[in-house]
């Protein structure tokens, strides 16, 4: 029998090894959040001192989120966020999942082509295109629009192969008796699959939310006033040496990111399939 | 048969059948399906890659564009670019290694019969995947400020190192980026692993473990073959990543950044492609970039074997 001294040993390091590593990630959260509670001009002169981490809080970057001018754009830029996220996960998981669902469930010529242009377009780097792009959203007069925003990440290969992942499993009997009944194609998607496809929907609205939440260089391009900033514009707008909002970017920075690990310590199930999705084989 | 009918009635059935059969056929539905896929990646890929290709023989002026050949590839190799694709390079080789190796001892710990609060531990590692990157430059400028009373520089202080210039001196700008990027995805890398780890056969294992291989034969045998494959996959994308890499440069420094320190091959093009408005030269600049990513990907593909036991 192995010793269970050795045992407690290997146990006691390997806590040892994974609880550094948990501090040197959650570090720097907790310094944002000690940050947002305390002086920020000092912040911005000085950096963050230790000391900050033992003084007295001070709300005062909160108070000025919530009643000065400069705070009311935070909220626009919020909102915008919101709003473009949500556009993202309706457009992108309608579309995706109806490619998925019918690469797994029908057979029919082009499909192994369809399939492989998926997995082509996982690997084009979107930079590339970018430019083109951008020029197009201009001719379309797309410019700092929700719309234009959202348009490059709508072809979302990564939901697609997982939604077709997940369809291969759907009972296809279901399929079969709700044609005699006279259901229609359609029909049998949106109304007996996609109930049954919850979960994987749930997966990809959390996957393709982050990714649009977090969306950083396209965004940077389209949007040009600053009532249709998204967070991550907005905020690094402050972020410049001779800006005077300090106050708004460590509150700001620190709601930013409350909904998602709010979302994400409630629904983790979802956070890991949809992020693994991509690269399980089968 | 119906066709022979005279009846008025049975003349209508077939009319309104032809109207809507379509949805009802196992044939034509798949491609309604797929068809506004198919519609956005004709318009939001294939049209950009060709642009984008055509572009870099242009020069692109408002409202007029002309062609000029290969003028913008020979303006690209120069030594601005250079150092945008030393620096890119540098990040690369560093991020793979960093993303693949420690993630994976993580996982194989994380995965191991006597660690207890693994799933506190997983979920407190992935957090950093949930901020964006404008939120993770604004905490890094804060510890790594360059004043003495930083907390980076307080640290060093304890050892009685001197303060340092973070974001103003070329190793530690290299170093910020690359701890930036690490922190970020050091939990999603090591959520894959978690995933293949999971597809190691136990019968194998516990079989090798009676046959006295010891913990590092077990891995190298039985464990590493069997995730080999999402090592190609996450090393693949790292290096793709890796030469995509913009953001973590444009939180630290924003528009520019002292003596090129930070400058990267996309940083590179959105300068002159949208800055300066020479798109011709950014697309160009693009397009090397595309194959630099697609030789580099060969390579490493090649040299992992991952092409041979494709079907």
């Amino acid at each position: 029998m192995v010793d269970h001294r050795h045992e407690k040993l290997i146990s006691l390091s390997m806590l040892a090894v994974l609880s550094i590593f948990a501090f040197l990630a959650l570090f720097p959260v907790l310094s944002l959040l000690v940050a947002s509670l305390s002086p920020a001009t000092d912040l911005m002169r000085h950096g963050l001192s230790p000391e900050l981490f033992f003084s007295k809080f001070d709300f005062q970057n909160y108070v000025a989120i919530f009643t000065t001018e400069a705070g009311d754009r935070y909220w626009d830029w919020y909102l915008n966020s919101v709003i473009v996220s949500s556009i993202l996960i309706a457009l992108s998981l309608l579309f995706s999942s109806m490619v998925g669902y019918a690469l797994a469930m029908y057979e029919f010529p082009g499909k192994r082509i369809i399939f492989i242009l998926v997995l082509l377009v996982m690997m084009i780097p979107f930079e590339i295109m970018m430019l083109p792009l951008f020029q197009l959203v201009i001719t379309l007069g797309l410019v700092d629009t929700y719309f234009g925003t959202v348009l490059p990440l709508l072809v979302a290969p990564v939901a697609v192969f997982f939604f077709r992942q997940y369809s291969l499993g759907l009972p296809r009997e279901v399929m079969e008796a709700a044609r005699v009944d006279g259901c229609t194609e359609f029909g049998i998607f949106f109304r007996i699959m996609v109930p049954l496809m919850l979960p994987s929907f749930a997966a990809m609205a959390i996957f393709q939310g982050l990714i649009s939440w977090n969306n950083f260089l396209w965004p940077l391009l389209v949007l040009r006033s600053n009532d249709m900033f998204t967070l991550p514009i907005g905020l690094a707008t402050l972020l410049t040496p001779y800006g005077n909002n300090y106050q708004i970017l460590f509150a700001g920075a620190l709601l930013s990111i409350v909904p998602i690990v709010i979302l994400f310590l409630c629904f983790q199930r979802f956070f890991i399939a949809g992020l693994t999705s991509g690269s399980v084989k089968g | 048969m119906t066709l022979f009918s005279q009846t008025g009635q049975a003349k209508r059935e077939p009319q309104t059948k032809v109207r809507y059969s379509f949805l009802y056929s196992r044939k034509i539905a798949p491609y309604l399906f797929i068809s506004p896929f198919i519609i956005s990646i004709l318009i939001l890929y294939l049209y950009p890659f060709i642009s984008a290709v055509k572009m870099s023989f242009e020069r692109v002026l408002p409202g007029q564009v002309f062609f000029v050949g290969l003028d913008n590839y020979e303006r690209v190799f120069n030594p601005v670019f250079f150092r945008a694709l030393q620096n890119t390079s540098v990040y690369v080789l560093l991020t793979v290694v960093i993303l693949t190796v420690i993630p994976l001892i993580l996982a194989l710990m994380l995965n191991h019969r006597l660690t207890r609060f693994s799933n506190f531990f997983r979920a407190a590692i992935f957090i950093p995947a949930l901020t964006s990157v404008v939120v993770a430059g604004t905490v890094f400028r804060l510890i790594f400020g360059e004043s003495d009373q930083a907390l980076a520089n307080q640290f060093l202080s304890l050892f009685g190192a001197s303060a340092l210039d973070w974001r103003y001196g070329s190793a530690t700008a290299m170093f910020l980026m690359v701890a930036m990027a690490s922190w970020r995805w050091m939990g999603v890398n090591i959520i894959y692993f978690l995933a293949a780890l999971q597809t190691v056969n136990k019968d194998l294992e516990e079989a090798s473990q009676m046959d006295g291989a010891n913990a590092w034969q077990r891995f190298r045998y039985v464990t590493l073959p069997a995730i080999k494959p999402i090592i190609v996959f996450l090393v693949t994308i790292s290096i793709i990543n890796g030469f995509r890499m913009f953001e973590e440069s444009y939180v630290l420094w924003e528009t520019s950044s002292p003596g090129y320190i930070g400058l990267t091959v996309v940083r590179y093009i959105y300068q002159q492609g949208i800055r300066n408005n020479d798109m011709g030269f950014g697309a160009a600049v693009g397009i090397i970039l595309l194959l630099i990513i697609f030789i580099v990907s060969m390579i490493q593909l090649y040299a992992t074997g991952a092409f041979k036991r494709e079907d």
